[in-house]
């Protein structure tokens, strides 16, 4: 069998859901959190790297190099606001980012 | 002048503004004494000075940078908007965070970059730029939110904007993906091209577009997506908050103007439906959910929410009246918040910052000026004639109706009519309501600027609600 742009379209539209269930399912810990918006956007990646393959065009490996950078600032600043919120709270359980609601 | 392989003249600003709020992060890490006052009066003379470099700037249609940036008039209104308003928040909040002991110098410097993330969003012209501009923005408020170190709210409220803000990047930039996959491009004017050459992606294009749109929808917190919203407001400190209900929104919905008219254009039909349950949804969400809030700022978050519902009908009618109209009214209301936001920031009671409404039982009474420009921006806020934000609505409602979307124009009175209920139910605390405890007003000279000019703007259109009409009219038509 020969592995196609689906087999790639397949694989990264199942690890951006999984990424999405990651944030809305899991109960127990930021950090999963984390983790699983980096999940979502390594699939945004596999899918712009296998288009700019299938398609033969540049634009789409140098659109992922750009992501991949984001990502990085973006887990760090994640990362950073995680730890303030723990000093305070001493606790990173999604079950205690409760104090607001209405 | 040096001979360049590309042209910069029309992201002079930009440059400017980038190398600028570096400057002046350097600058304060090297300094010895904590100079917050100092960088953001830099910070607002800056924002002003690259104001003046985009007004002298060519506003004519021009796109550079290898097609990644568009200059144009609407582009010049927006950014102009964007660089004054956002001074005038700096104008609103040093005198706030001065009182409450938020030390942190990189405040200005966040604003800063902030404003240029929104810059380079609203002249995006490919989805790569366009990216860029909203995570530079994202990124910066995502900091804002959480600036206030020692505080569980503000933290708290920094966690869960990040985690939703990176929810909405992601699916962006997964639309954003599925665009590029079957368009072959992620510019602006070839996604169109490419369209109108083979109508058969429209199904893919569509596809794309719906993620693209509702992580959009997540950064104007149009309804359903605007859990994060009441949360945010309330729990940053209140001069981020109001950061985060003037400006921002506005360059998404610049962004989501352009998206529409230029690349989507024909999707119209796919994408009409979609603004139009959001559009709905924000306007029954603002105006039901906040009646029962006694938080202020978690009252102003619906009440921000119920006004992008009625933006939303603006973009769906479309053409330069809708247009024109949605940016009429959200220039309205950002100048109306401004001035609201202000007079929030300078009450006291017990020496801590006002949060219940309740607060500001007879307020009335021992302030009478500030309870009036208060009931002034109100009335405005609820659309009471003759007040600016009367105009606003009666211009949004006008093209719904002339553009056939009469059901729109329907909700949009009805749920302004509910909604004309908290508002007022503000005035009612400060006029007839007993005082418990007593209120200080505290002067702050900038802070008052502002209050002041956001009540000549709401005046002001009052006698002449035409020529900003037109203004605005003039800037959507260089999107067509």
């Amino acid at each position: 069998m020969e592995i196609g742009l689906m087999h790639f379209l397949t694989l990264a539209a199942l690890l951006f859901t999984m990424g999405v269930f990651g944030i809305f399912l899991n109960r127990k810990n930021v950090i999963i959190i984390l983790m699983s918006v980096e999940l979502m956007l390594l699939a945004v990646n596999i899918n712009f790297v296998a288009f700019s393959a299938y398609l033969d065009d540049l634009h789409g490996q140098v659109f992922a190099m750009f992501v991949l950078t984001v990502a990085a600032a973006e887990a760090a600043i994640g990362l950073a606001i995680l730890v303030t919120f723990f000093r305070i709270r001493g606790s990173i359980a999604v079950n205690d980012i409760a104090n607001m609601k209405g | 002048m040096i001979n360049l392989p590309i042209s910069i003249d029309a992201i002079i600003p930009e440059i400017t503004l980038a190398c600028g709020a570096m400057f002046l992060l350097i600058i304060g890490a090297l300094s010895k004494r904590i100079i917050t006052n100092t960088l953001s009066y830099a910070a607002v003379l800056l924002l002003i000075f690259t104001f003046f470099l985009l007004v002298s700037l060519n506003w004519d249609t021009s796109i550079s940078m290898n097609g990644f940036f568009v200059m144009d008039s609407f582009a010049g209104l927006i950014k102009s908007a964007v660089l004054l308003s956002m001074a005038g928040v700096l104008a609103l909040s040093t005198g706030y965070m001065k009182r409450e002991e938020i030390v942190a110098f990189e405040y200005p410097i966040l604003v800063l970059l902030s404003t240029l993330g929104m810059m380079v969003m609203v002249s995006a012209n490919d989805l790569l730029s366009l990216y860029i501009g909203l995570e530079l923005q994202s990124l910066a408020l995502y900091v804002l939110a959480t600036i206030r170190r020692n505080s569980l709210r503000s933290a708290e409220a920094g966690i869960k904007y990040f985690v939703l803000g990176a929810l909405s990047s992601g699916m962006i930039l997964f639309g954003s993906s599925i665009i590029y996959g079957f368009a072959g491009t992620t510019n602006f004017t070839a996604i169109a091209e490419a369209f109108s050459a083979n109508p058969d992606m429209k199904l893919g294009l569509s596809m794309g577009l719906v993620f693209l749109l509702s992580g959009l929808a997540f950064k104007i917190s149009a309804a359903p997506f605007h859990m994060w919203t009441p949360d945010v407001y309330e729990g940053a400190p209140t001069s981020v908050t109001a950061l985060f209900a003037i400006v921002p929104k506005l360059a998404a919905l610049a962004l989501m103007m352009r998206i529409f008219c230029e690349p989507f254009m024909g999707l119209q039909d796919m994408w009409v439906q979609i603004l139009w349950v959001l559009s709905v949804a924000s306007m029954l969400v603002g105006a039901f959910a906040a009646l029962t809030q006694e938080n202020i700022k978690r009252l102003l978050a619906y009440s921000s929410i119920g006004n992008v519902g009625y933006a939303l009908i603006g973009i769906i009618v479309g053409g330069t009246g809708g247009l024109g109209a949605t940016l009429y009214y959200f220039l309205i209301y950002m100048a109306m918040t401004a001035g609201t936001f202000g007079i929030i920031m300078s009450l006291r009671r017990e020496g801590a910052s006002l949060e219940k409404i309740e607060s500001l039982e007879g307020m009335s009474k021992t302030h009478p000026v500030q309870a009036y420009v208060l009931a002034i921006l109100m009335f405005s806020m609820s659309g009471i004639p003759p007040m600016a934000g009367f105009f606003g609505k009666l211009f949004i409602f006008e093209s719904a109706i002339a553009g056939g979307y009469i059901y729109l124009a329907v909700l949009g009175v009805v749920s302004s009519v509910v909604a004309a209920y908290y508002y007022l139910r503000i005035i009612k605390v400060m006029f007839f309501d007993e005082q418990v405890e007593e209120l200080q007003y505290e002067t702050n000279v900038p802070r008052d600027a502002v209050i002041i000019v956001s009540i000549l703007i709401i005046t002001g259109l009052v006698l002449m609600p035409e020529p900003l009409l037109i203004m605005t009219q003039n800037a959507t038509a260089s999107l067509f």
